[in-house]
């Protein structure tokens, strides 16, 4: 029982608070610029290694950087946007799919030729866990990386219940035309969700890094379950990405426990693969999502 | 003397990967430049019609499935019929989805497809991959065995391509390209758009699953990676754009185009020393983006814009992808 906390349900929580920020930036990309953003997974990777950066540079810890890594990446992406997504927005929504398919690729290859594809770490050496009632074990940094996601979560509601611009972002949501005859600047309200689903998905990747290590492929493999966490809580719907986010995290660690007979239920090598079946059960049965989001 | 017989290999191989990209993009041609279906998971029927005529030609072999050595032609109409098998298994449970759902979807299906033929050591060798796959006309003297590969890849491609442009001008065609404009009013007009949609996916894929075949017996060799979505899907989508969406000969001309940048590139990026090299093959794959964005951008419609049937004189469109 104890092995089963331990080795499944807290690594399911952190992996499900990781989920969960990155899930709120697509959910709210899809809501209000309605599509979905490819490249989502490569800003995950692009804050690891901004990150890595820094703390090579100054041997500083990582988490130091965090406000840094998440203001360089969302400058980064607002780029993105002015370069690649501005000039298609009023194309047809696939358009835009295939262009951040490209950027998704050109973003990952240019990180593979700054930073090269070895795996590398914030830091050397190894942490103890704390050891409580004798088995059950918790590691500081999961204790952070939890705290933080939950921090980070709870800005997000802060901002999109009572700010103006949060304010927006939910109108532009809800109905575009109808917010921009409102008057709202509807850039503005896109640019501040670029900023938002960045930093978001930055701290997502500082903090997966944070747990194991920095590799060019950590987004992508993020990408999928991040996609299956938006729309199992509901596409434009920032809540549901976040409890989406926990479910999917949960169960990719919780299936490759054993709970019938000794074996794993879930061979390991196919844990990547939970995601993407909870997603396509998702699309057929549900595609609302579990908080009724919007079926676009 | 020497050196020109060597360029003169690397050409015909070089068509011959062209030859068979082309026969890739029709396929995604089906889907997505006739029907508007976004299939993200090229990758994945690529891989099932490569491993299938793979297990089907090779001989017996402990490391994995199959060693039936039957004739590679069998082995490609098997892998066809494979691939339009999982087409219309993941048509029956995905075409009605919107088009970013489907392309999600198939993502996903094509990486738990990787995953199984990377994980199930015990049927396809996992990593490692299954070779000594025959290749067609591999007995025949030097250049031309090289050169009878190079006139089958093609003489496929041409005819796929007399095919579709015949399926594109009947009926069947025109239905599809009022389903890709307008799939209100092709409902209205009674057709049966799911029906119609899951014949086009199950075209296409099949079509992908030949291209499959046809690469793994010219490389005699297949393994889990060369089903990653980078050389497969994306390479695809971004011949298919390039060359011109709806396009037949857009599709093959965008193919052989692309190809020929792409392996050539890699020329130079080879003799590059290995810590230049490896970048360069990165920059690569950064530019090809890049110009991907460019087309997106510029021109819309690709290299061959979409041929419009003409219907009545009064009605001008212009051409999907175009936008206001």
């Amino acid at each position: 029982m104890i092995e089963f906390v331990n080795f499944h349900l807290i690594p399911g929580l952190v992996l499900g608070s990781i989920y969960a920020l990155g899930a709120i930036g697509v959910t709210l990309t899809f809501g209000i610029l309605r599509f979905a953003n490819f490249a989502h997974g490569e800003t995950m990777t692009l804050g690891a290694y901004l990150t890595l950066t820094l703390v090579l540079l100054t041997g500083w810890h990582a988490l130091l950087f965090l406000p840094v890594a998440l203001a360089l990446t969302a400058l980064v992406v607002l780029g993105m946007d002015r370069l690649f997504f501005r000039p298609l927005r009023h194309a047809p929504t696939i358009i835009l799919v295939i262009a951040s398919f490209g950027l998704m690729l050109m973003v990952r290859s240019l990180i593979q030729v700054f930073w090269g594809t070895e795996l590398q770490g914030f830091s050397k050496g190894i942490v103890l866990p704390w050891v409580l009632f004798d088995s059950l074990r918790i590691f500081p940094k999961h204790v952070i990386i939890v705290g933080s996601a939950l921090a980070l979560m709870l800005a997000v509601h802060v901002l999109l219940r009572h700010t103006r611009t949060g304010k927006a972002m939910r109108a532009m949501s809800d109905s575009p035309e109808l917010a921009r005859l409102t008057g709202i600047d509807t850039e503005r309200v896109v640019r501040a969700t670029w900023i938002v689903g960045a930093c978001l998905a930055a701290a997502a990747g500082i903090f997966l890094a944070y747990d194991s290590h920095v590799e060019t492929l950590m987004g992508f493999k993020m990408l999928l379950p991040v996609f299956a966490s938006a729309l199992l809580g509901g596409l434009g719907r920032p809540y549901g990405a976040m409890a989406g986010g926990l479910v999917i995290g949960m169960v990719e660690e919780l299936s490759t426990y054993a709970w019938i007979g000794t074996e794993p239920l879930l061979p390991p090598g196919y844990k990547a693969g939970v995601a993407f079946a909870i997603m396509v059960a998702i699309l057929i049965w549900r595609p609302s999502g579990l908080f009724r989001g919007r079926v676009f | 003397m020497e050196q020109l017989y060597g360029i003169f290999l690397y050409a015909v191989f070089l068509l011959t990967m062209g030859g068979i990209y082309a026969v890739l993009t029709l396929g995604l041609n089906i889907q997505w430049g006739f029907t508007g279906l976004f299939n993200a998971g090229v990758a994945g029927f690529f891989a099932v019609g490569a491993y299938t005529s793979a297990f089907l030609t090779t001989a017996a072999s402990e490391r994995h499935l199959g060693g039936f050595s039957l004739p590679a032609g069998a082995g490609m109409a098997a892998a066809m019929v494979a691939s339009a098998l999982i087409a219309w298994g993941v048509a029956r449970i995905c075409i009605r989805l919107r088009s970013d759902y489907l392309a999600i979807a198939t993502l996903g299906i094509a990486e738990i497809l990787r995953l199984v033929l990377k994980n199930e050591t015990w049927a396809t060798n996992g990593a490692r991959g299954v070779s000594l796959i025959p290749k067609p006309f591999e007995h025949l003297p030097e250049p031309w065995n090289q050169i009878a590969m190079l006139m089958l890849v093609f003489a496929i491609v041409l005819v796929l391509y007399g095919l579709l442009e015949r399926a594109r001008r009947a009926p069947w065609g025109r239905v599809m390209s009022a389903i890709r404009e307008n799939e209100a009013a092709a409902r209205a007009a009674g057709k049966d758009v799911e029906k119609l949609r899951v014949e086009a996916f199950i075209l296409g894929g099949a079509v992908m699953g030949l291209g499959g075949a046809l690469m793994a017996h010219h490389i005699k060799f297949i393994d889990p990676n060369m089903a990653e979505p980078v050389s497969a899907t994306f390479l695809v989508w971004v011949m298919l754009v390039i060359g011109g969406s709806a396009n037949n000969r857009g599709a093959i001309l965008g193919a052989l185009l692309v190809w020929t940048i792409w392996s050539t590139t890699e020329i130079i990026t080879t003799r590059l020393p290995t810590e230049w090299a490896l970048k360069a093959a990165y920059l690569r794959i950064f530019l090809v983006g890049l110009a991907l964005q460019f087309i997106l951008q510029r021109y819309p419609g690709g290299i061959f814009r979409e041929r419009r049937l003409r219907t009545s004189p009064t009605v001008s469109n212009p051409g999907r992808g175009s936008h206001p």
